[in-house]
């Protein structure tokens, strides 16, 4: 008995040790962001802030006047991108597992393939095609080539194959074609799938660095990542600022992740279990 | 041929309808880019207002092996997922067994380690800098310990470092959510055997914990290698996109990144590096498997 409890002793001591690892750059970055600059630049080491000021988050929007506007950016791309990505990905998926028509097999092998192609095989012929098709710096070059994703389209036809079949033929029976069952009936029962898709996929919009470095150019249609990137260049030692900024960046995905948490972890297992 | 009834030609016109968004986009935007990607490789690209292009033959896969920048390339990205890979599995391994033992808090604990999962890479490596400061955070706690300080930043020697250390630190979590889910289906009799034989804790990790998880740690080493292999977001915004202190932060894909497009004409030879990087990846992905199959024998 007094074996175990030094061993529970020791498993908090693991939990707490690297709870505190994991929290400490958040609250440091928290902290600077309510400091002045002259606390910053002196480099005393607080977590609460001599002179706690609200400035910081003021002051980015007037300085950088982009700055509302790259929120808005992000803000539109993501939603948008996750919108279609839950109807296109649902539909093919259920296509996949619940219509016959043929080529379906060489379609869903075709899907699966592309799962296993790296990112960076496509991004230069990407980059080309969309230069061609005169969508650099527009939001449809940021939203049409991500807005469908091969793995939710997996998940989801796993999901749909698993679909009780009842229920599409009771809806037939009341008289609804194939679309009306699809849109009234099967995409409402299929919430916890869409939840977990809704977070991920948010989130790869949300986050992604690297295609909107090469997609945008002009300063007006950049996302956060990017306009952080640039802020920081301009900014370099006004740490306040890029950490006020970070925060107002990071806090959309926090209030996400509370409204999702459950489904977040259904969508990992997923990605787990594949 | 095959007659098909006026239903069945009703439901593929219907499954084909269904798929037509997916096809469209994955043909446009990833189909067409592989074969495009093929052609690219093989030829000089200039961009001058229209694109043009000169066939090169193996050219660009052959000027690999005497470009320095992307033997360092090479060498760079190889080290960190050498380092990474195996850091960040052992480290998400240990924080989910702990937190599968059963004690209180564990929830409040998930959510906690969950945070630099949620958190963009762009704003980690802003709040990584800022505490790699010469005069910040990190070289505060090291002389707090009697410990040497870097600076982590500006020293060739220390900055992959300094990245590997954010990168451990903000992918182990997610790992440990798909470690956790495992650790659930093992059954509880396993350890109340061992326990009968009078095994420790540390004895159950070893010898039931990791055995079990063998397939899951497979999968976990597999995502890692292609995860770290891809490296770029963080040594952009580190180096300002230049891959320096001396070239120590340059990755491959960072590489192919300056190739495509900050230099003129090596388009091509861009695509040439990203083929041989995604052979790599598959190779090292490949061997990966191959190795736990083997050890499973056993």
């Amino acid at each position: 008995m007094k074996k175990r409890s030094a061993g529970r002793k020791a498993l908090y001591v693991i939990l707490v040790v690297y709870a505190i690892i994991t929290v400490i750059p958040f609250l440091w970055a928290l902290s600077s962001s309510f400091k002045t600059l002259g606390e910053i630049v002196s480099g005393s080491i607080n977590f609460i802030p001599k002179d706690f000021t609200l400035d910081n988050y003021k002051q980015i929007f007037s300085k950088e006047p982009l700055f509302g506007r790259w929120l808005f950016n992000s803000l539109f791309i993501a939603t948008v991108g996750t919108m279609l990505n839950l109807l296109f990905n649902s539909m093919a998926g259920y296509a996949l597992a619940r219509l016959s028509f043929p080529g379906k097999k060489s379609i869903f092998i075709i899907i699966l393939a592309v799962l296993m192609i790296p990112f960076q095989v496509t991004l230069i012929p990407n980059f080309l095609i969309l230069k061609e098709l005169g969508w650099l710096n527009s939001y449809q070059g940021m939203i049409i080539p991500g807005a469908v994703n091969a793995t939710f389209i997996f998940m989801m036809r796993q999901f749909f194959v698993n679909f009780p079949k009842e229920v599409e033929e009771a809806a037939a029976i009341d008289g609804l074609g194939r679309f009306g069952t699809f849109f009234r009936i099967v995409l409402p029962l299929a919430k916890p799938a869409l939840a977990a898709q809704t977070i991920f996929v948010f989130m790869a919009f949300w986050n992604d660095f690297m295609r909107p470095l090469i997609i945008l150019s002009d300063m007006d249609m950049f996302t956060l990542p990017l306009g952080l990137n640039s802020f920081k260049g301009q900014f370099i030692s006004y740490w306040n600022y890029i950490m006020a900024a970070s925060m107002v960046f990071t806090l959309p995905i926090i209030v996400l992740y509370a409204f999702f948490n459950r489904y977040f972890v259904k969508g990992i297992k997923f990605t787990g279990d594949k | 041929m095959k007659m098909f009834t006026k239903k069945e030609r009703k439901e593929a016109g219907q499954g084909y309808l269904f798929l037509l968004p997916t096809i469209l986009i994955l043909g446009v935007f990833v189909i067409a880019p592989i074969l495009y990607a093929v052609f690219l490789s093989f030829h000089k690209v200039e961009l001058l207002g229209g694109a043009s292009y000169e066939f090169r033959g193996l050219d660009n896969f052959l000027k690999v092996t005497f470009d320095d920048r992307a033997i360092i390339a090479l060498k760079n990205t190889a080290i960190y997922v050498a380092v990474v890979v195996p850091a960040q599995t052992f480290l998400a391994l240990v924080l989910a067994a702990s937190l599968n033992a059963g004690l209180k808090g564990q929830k409040f604990f998930r959510v906690v380690y969950f945070l630099p999962t949620l958190t963009s890479s762009a704003v980690l490596t802003l709040i990584f800098m800022w505490m790699y400061n010469q005069n910040g955070l990190i070289n505060y706690v090291l002389k707090i310990f009697h410990l040497p300080t870097y600076n982590w930043i500006g020293d060739p020697d220390v900055a992959l470092i300094a990245i590997m250390i954010m990168n451990i630190w903000a992918t182990a979590p997610f790992f440990m959510v798909i470690y956790l889910a495992a650790l659930q289906d093992i059954p509880d009799s396993h350890y109340e055997a061992a326990e009968l034989d009078g095994a420790g804790a540390v004895q159950k990790f070893w010898h039931i914990t990791v055995p079990n998880l063998r397939p899951v740690t497979s999968f976990v080493v597999i995502m890692g290698i292609i995860g770290t292999f891809q490296l770029f977001d963080q040594s952009y915004i580190f180096s300002g996109g230049s891959g320096g202190p001396n070239n120590s932060t340059l990755t491959v894909v960072l590489l192919i990144y300056q190739y495509a497009f900050k230099t003129l004409g090596t388009m091509g030879y861009a695509t040439a590096i990203a083929f041989m990087l995604a052979i790599i990846i598959l190779v090292a992905t490949l061997i990966q498997r191959k190795f736990s199959k083997e050890e499973s024998l056993y």
